[in-house]
């Protein structure tokens, strides 16, 4: 007996200390939980990527999903996805490249195109600096350049480029996105014809292309277009302040091989750095210069005010050719098959990143600009002047990794480089191309991105790394791993490492800018009052079927939640349904969805305010039922409708109701 | 631990007189219990009324000093709500309506409905919610326009708004991003029905 009262009194000893704590803690909960994360967790590196539930992360990073084709959108710093914007390829979740609203978008010169390889997100720039209007992306395999807009977060623009056999060294605006540019991997027969593939040397060119955007709708055209050697044009960076004017791709190849590229490609000690003056360019236009070429190619353009894209055929590009148009293209030799060619914030230097080689070769525009007036050549190739190397370097960044690929600056005169070979950034001062910090990556570094590091201003608080092997990071998922980014701060002395996080595809290149340039232009809905979709019903009064020989186009609307009409006969096995569906909510993330039992195609994901189109050619009689896929309401599950298909030579009565 | 459960500050009278009472029983139990008086059962209650004092203590802390005024007014609607004193929560305060309907404004009106509204409110039956026919009889213009212009809030928050929601199923009544002019030629467009 004894012993059972001692437990109680211990027992409730310990129950009252409880309460005590608790009644305490419970008015002061919130101040002590923030006194903890800012004291006691201060160290802790998860503190700094996270992002309470409600929070907003304070930058976008627009991550290329490489070859899934798309474009992902992240938070940063907590790395939550936020969206996959389907660029090149695709997709069912959203009927791009299923409704024939988009279908338009993916044709090409070849047919319509289901995929690509999507490598370099490039913001719009106005003065040097990311203005959050659009996101341009290049297609690498059947060359094209894509314009996002970022009110809508959707693909508004794609226009193939003739004469390229793979865009690779692309889209990189000039400062007031005069131009997004598209330069040719791999060099192709010029005019594209049946030739024997070892007449590459003669037979093969290499195009740099210049794509002109309206700077008030960023409707994008080829305004010209350059012939080079046969080379392969590998990345590209337009020049800023005292470089605005030109810009510089990197190549290699300079031995024209087309066989064994492993070996053959990497003879010369020095491959070039082609820097293009576009404003001579643009002089040389205006002074009928341009050859007139016929070309082959598309140009597809989604309405925003139709919800629709055409696809307009291009018959005709303007060439102009170095020999004919002195001081409009200079070579800079640059050792190792230079990778990366990027430029610092004040335009001054141009980093040319040697991938088989330790060092980083940094020319000075400065030093070009006199070298061209001095003509200090070393020889000319087809009419194009290749500068004296030794004239034109300004300094080297003295073994500082494996495999330099990539630079982007924080603007506070340092640039970080990535090294492929050795997996690590390394952290230089421009200027006296002293090494300054490294940091392991995991693993296999190709492309980095510092939110605006390759503008005027960079936005120097986070760093992120784009890694090409993830190996043993994650989770096995079976043979392949999910691709990864990781994130680093770099406002000290020191680069961080904060955070790990998965991507989609391959996360090839990306860009950053704060959250303020966009979030206030997000549209929200689009106004019924202003679609101007052929199709559209914009009331239940203005719902119909109309039969037009095999073909019936369904005017449908929905709204929470229900389909008018929902009650649809009078269909026919091998019509063509044409199901044109607005959803006439006009509130804030209320989409509706729509898709047909077996009909053979992807569901819609109809935004407010806006009106998309599916076809379906049913193939048996019966009665199916379509309903709304995405979650609405409470009365979500009521969302439902039927079509009655009848057999081809039936006479069933084409028609339709709602509530009868 | 008195002053600590009982905040004077967030309290109420009432909250305050009960967790006297319970912490008297505390003190009279922890005395049994210092005496070897107490059973299993009696710790049992213990626990109990410890953890309803910290509720009270905790509770009315958080809440303060509104949640027992508007505690007050919901117990005065209770017993004499009427709906057509009724304007409802939203930007339109007070709205003075003309004899006169204004059959241009009525017009406008009409057309922005049959654009944005019709799909679930049939002008003169009940359909996915009810008909704006007679509306003015049954409800002030100012709630009206409120239940045009914030919707989300006026089911979460006002009686009558609870109510129909209640009545028509669940189907909420959809933010159709009307401006409060479009809102009043509406409203007049309502009194032509």
């Amino acid at each position: 007996m004894k012993y059972i009262n001692k437990i109680k009194s211990v027992l409730t000893l310990i129950v009252i200390a409880l309460i005590v704590a608790g009644i305490s803690s419970c008015g002061q909960q919130a101040k002590d939980s923030d006194a903890f994360r800012k004291g006691a967790l201060s160290s802790d590196v998860a503190s700094r990527v996270y992002v309470a539930p409600g929070e907003y992360d304070e930058f976008y990073a627009f991550v290329s999903g490489g070859f899934s084709g798309q474009l992902a959108v992240y938070g940063l710093p907590s790395g939550r996805l936020l969206r996959v914007i389907p660029v090149f390829s695709v997709d069912p979740e959203k009927a791009y490249g299923f409704s024939e609203e988009t279908k338009p978008m993916l044709e090409t010169s070849f047919g319509f195109q289901p995929w690509d390889d999507a490598h370099h997100p490039e913001l719009s720039q106005t003065d040097g600096n990311t203005d959050g209007r659009w996101c341009f992306i290049n297609g690498n395999n059947t060359p094209r350049v894509a314009r996002i807009d970022l009110t809508t977060f959707e693909t508004a623009e794609i226009i193939e480029i003739p004469n390229s056999g793979g865009n690779h060294s692309s889209p990189f605006t000039t400062e007031n996105t005069e131009y997004v540019v598209a330069g040719t991997r791999f060099s192709v027969p010029y005019p594209q014809q049946d030739v024997a593939i070892n007449t590459y040397a003669d037979k093969f060119k290499g195009m740099l292309s210049f794509i002109k955007v309206n700077p008030e709708s960023g409707l994008m055209n080829i305004e010209f277009q350059v012939l080079l050697p046969a080379f392969d044009y590998d990345l590209a960076h337009s020049g800023k302040g005292k470089s605005h004017g030109w810009t510089f791709f990197t190549s290699y190849n300079t031995e024209k091989a087309s066989t064994l590229l492993e070996v053959g490609a990497s003879q010369n000690d020095k491959d070039f750095i082609a820097a293009i003056n576009w404003k001579k360019a643009e002089e040389y236009l205006a002074q009928g210069k341009g050859h007139d070429v016929p070309a082959n190619y598309k140009h597809n353009v989604y309405d925003e005010a139709t919800h629709m894209a055409t696809s307009n055929q291009m018959n005709m590009v303007k060439v102009l050719l170095p020999e004919e148009c002195p001081g409009l293209v200079y070579f800079l030799p640059t050792p190792k098959s230079p990778h990366g060619i990027d430029v610092d914030p004040t335009g001054e230097y141009i980093v040319g990143n040697g991938k088989l080689s330790a060092d980083l070769t940094v020319h000075s525009f400065t030093n070009m600009i006199a070298a061209i007036d001095n003509k200090e050549y070393d020889t000319i190739i087809e009419g194009i002047p290749v500068l004296k190397f030794e004239k034109v370097l300004a300094g080297t960044v003295k073994a500082a990794g494996l495999g330099p690929l990539h630079t982007e600056f924080d603007g506070r005169g340092n640039g970080y480089t990535s090294f492929f070979i050795s997996s690590e950034i390394v952290k230089w001062k421009v200027g006296t191309w002293e090494v300054l910090d490294r940091v392991s990556t995991y693993y296999s570094i190709g492309h980095l991105m510092i939110p605006g590091g390759d503008s005027k201003n960079p936005q120097g608080k986070y760093m992120v790394a784009m890694n090409k092997i993830t190996k043993d990071r994650y989770l096995p998922t079976g043979p392949e791993v999910t691709q990864s980014a990781q994130l680093f701060d770099i406002t000290g002395d020191k680069m961080e490492l904060l955070l790990d996080f998965p991507t989609i595809g391959e996360p090839h290149y990306a860009q950053g800018i704060s959250a303020d340039r966009i979030v206030s232009k997000s549209k929200k809905i689009y106004k019924l009052e202003e679609n101007e979709h052929p199709y559209v019903a914009k009331s239940e009064d203005a719902t119909k079927v109309v039969r037009d020989g095999k073909d019936v186009h369904v005017y449908m609307t929905m709204i929470r939640s229900h389909f008018s009409p929902d009650n649809i006969e009078g269909i026919k096995v091998g019509d063509k349904v044409y199901f044109h569906v607005t959803n006439l909510e006009q509130d804030y993330d209320v989409p509706h969805g729509f898709s047909v039992m077996g009909f053979e195609n992807a569901e819609i994901l109809v935004m407010p305010g806006q009106t998309e189109t599916i076809t379906w050619i049913p193939s048996r009689i019966g009665v199916y039922p379509f309903y709304c896929t995405d979650f609405c309401s409470a009365l979500h599950q009521e969302m439902q409708g039927y079509v009655r298909v009848s057999a081809a030579n039936s006479t069933t009565e084409l028609k339709w109701s709602l509530g009868e | 631990m008195i002053t600590i459960m009982v905040n004077p500050n967030r309290a109420n009278d009432k909250d305050r007189t009960f967790a006297k009472v319970l912490t008297n029983q505390i003190y009279i139990i922890i005395n049994k219990l210092i005496t070897n008086k107490l059973t299993t059962m009696k710790i049992k209650y213990l626990i109990i009324l410890l953890v309803v004092t910290t509720a009270i203590s905790c509770g009315s802390g958080n809440q303060g000093a509104d949640t027992d005024k508007s505690t007050e007014q919901k117990a005065g609607e209770a017993t004499v709500h009427d709906p057509m004193k009724n304007k409802g929560i939203g930007p339109v305060k007070n709205l003075v309506i003309a004899n006169e309907i204004d059959m241009e404004m009525a017009a406008k009106g009409e057309e922005i409905y049959n654009l944005k509204c019709k799909a679930c409110h049939k002008p003169t039956e009940k359909f996915i919610g009810p008909a704006p026919k007679g509306v003015l009889d049954r409800r002030t213009p100012e709630w009206v326009m409120n239940m045009i212009l914030n919707p989300e809030i006026m089911i979460k928050e006002d009686p009558d708004a609870k109510a129909l929601l209640i009545e028509y199923n669940m189907a909420p009544m959809a933010n159709q991003g009307i401006t409060e002019e479009e809102a009043r030629v509406m409203l007049e467009y309502f009194r032509t029905l």
